[in-house]
């Protein structure tokens, strides 16, 4: 069984500034000045009420599956996942460091970081280990 | 009384072929729209308006209308994938009720199979979509885009496999009747849990074929459709929508017939329980589930329930849907199914579906069209169509 490679990301000047921090090892998520909501993916214009007042905010890694597809057939096998962060916003991811028969919505899990094919950190999830 | 409609459809055409190693995209383009023309009793100098999705050849419809020969006044080319061409009848309607053309033309076609599925992934998905770099590199798929919304389904309303098993079984009941169907086999709900798993929960028969081919539709002026007779079908309602991951806030229990569907069935006049024929998109037997849910043709949740049994087998329960054998089993040209439904439903209306499956005094229909990913980032495209006496 060979290692998962991850795609590179495409970069703009809109979401530089996530992958850097994710070099750093931060999860970033963009919240607006004016409504007080967070959103992903991150834009430069608030989706919510069209502010461009939006300001980078470091999430707390954590969160909760909201949905999941193993992908057994694949070589090799990985987990899809979108993740609900405690910020309220939902990214699709994926679980690693896990036993994928014993995933299931609603489990906790919290932010690490792989590395893409050309060397970006990427955001991805195991299971909660808790504090 | 009968029902007055803004335009209708005169004129159908489903290719036969589901294999074109032998013909480009353009003559495909040619072909369903002769076909669906000469089915109209019409000719392609009586077209003024053309409509099509934003995979053709060439810029928009510019380069098929050069090729086909077409003199056009009016031009629509909404791109919501396989939804497009529901959405396309509803536009057209609207042209056709503002004078701006008379003689619609709607056609799809695409040979995925004969170029090899290495070319979807690049068409479908655009290198400078703004959400790309969130989410190529973990490696999304169609397949387990799906299967997400199927597993949170699943966890908030407890649908099983089971249940979603019994959709494919009802198109392959249907199937077994077309002679041009991919799948021809009737197939068992072990049969469909049995299948291997492609993207868990879902598994390979809860996934449609994939089909080169296409199809073509004729939309016209009420007064065109008089003189044509009583094959014309009316298109009594129509709506689109569109439904996205709205910045990181979203529910995958739903798709975009919550908007679509209301509105095409307010405009007909209509409810779901006035339907005598369903045409439902079906990528995959989720999208059947979650549409019937969304249209109204049970309540939140219950979509499950509404398809066991052989509820959707013609002659069997009480919502036949698809009875051409859907995308699940029959075709899905160029993968964008919603061609295919608006057809199988102009056939029941007229009365011209194959006789072990047609509907008895079939007079209302709804077809509804799923484009992208459904309840992710997806088009939706629903109309209601009524027989010449309805």
């Amino acid at each position: 069984m060979s290692d998962r490679i991850y795609p590179d990301p495409t970069i703009n000047l809109e979401t530089e500034c996530y992958w850097q921090a994710a070099n750093d090892g931060k999860l970033l998520v963009k919240s607006c000045n004016a409504c007080g909501k967070a959103h992903f993916y991150p834009r430069a214009i608030c989706p919510e009420c069209g502010s461009p007042d939006t300001t980078w905010t470091e999430a707390t890694g954590r969160g909760r599956i909201y949905t999941y597809s193993v992908m057994r057939r694949a070589d090799p096998p990985y987990a899809i996942a979108y993740v609900t962060l405690d910020e309220g916003v939902t990214m699709m991811s994926n679980i690693v460091e896990a036993d994928f028969d014993n995933l299931s919505v609603d489990m906790a899990v919290e932010v690490m970081f792989g590395q893409t094919e050309g060397g970006q950190a990427l955001p991805l999830f195991r299971p909660a280990r808790g504090i | 009384m009968a029902r007055l409609a803004k335009a209708y459809i005169a004129g159908i055409f489903e290719h036969p072929t589901r294999k074109a190693v032998d013909k480009t995209v353009p003559m495909l383009h040619a072909e369903v729209a002769l076909g669906a023309l000469a089915d109209a009793g019409l000719s392609k100098h009586d077209v003024d308006g053309y409509f099509c999705d934003g995979s053709l050849p060439g810029l928009g419809g510019m380069a098929l209308a050069e090729y086909m020969g077409l003199d056009l006044t009016y031009t629509d080319t909404t791109e919501t994938g396989g939804s497009s061409y529901v959405i396309h009848v509803g536009h057209a309607m609207e042209a056709i009720a503002a004078g701006k053309c008379k003689v619609a033309l709607i056609t799809l076609a695409g040979r995925p199979r004969a170029e090899g599925l290495q070319k979807l992934g690049a068409r479908a998905r655009g290198e400078d979509s703004p959400e790309r770099g969130f989410e190529l590199p973990y490696g999304p798929m169609v397949t387990n885009l799906y299967a997400m919304s199927t597993m949170r389904h699943m966890y908030e309303y407890g649908t099983t496999s089971e249940q979603l098993a019994w959709i494919k079984v009802a198109a392959s009941h249907h199937a077994q009747h077309n002679e041009h169907a991919v799948l021809r086999d009737v197939v068992t709900v072990e049969d469909v849990i049995n299948s291997p798993m492609i993207a868990d929960p879902l598994h390979r028969l809860d996934c449609c074929v994939i089909s080169d081919g296409g199809g073509a539709l004729v939309v016209v002026s009420p007064e065109i459709a008089k003189s044509l007779g009583d094959r014309c079908i009316k298109v009594l309602g129509q709506g689109a929508g569109i439904k996205h991951l709205n910045g990181g806030r979203f529910d995958l229990t739903y798709t975009g017939a919550a908007k679509s569907g209301p509105i095409a069935f307010a405009e007909a006049g209509v409810t779901p329980a006035d339907i005598d024929y369903a045409s439902i998109y079906d990528s995959f037997t989720i999208t059947v589930l979650e549409t019937l849910e969304d249209l109204g043709f049970c309540e939140k949740g219950k979509g499950g329930a509404l398809v066991s049994d052989g509820n959707l087998i013609s002659g069997v329960g009480k919502l036949p849907f698809n009875t051409d054998g859907g995308g699940l089993c029959n075709n899905h040209p160029a993968n964008r199914g919603g061609m295919t439904k608006v057809i199988e439903a102009v056939r029941q209306l007229r009365g011209e579906a194959h006789p072990a499956v047609q509907v008895p005094d079939c007079r209302l229909a709804l077809a509804h069209g799923t484009g992208g990913q459904i309840s992710q980032r997806t088009g939706a495209g629903t109309v209601i169509l009524g027989s010449n006496d309805a």
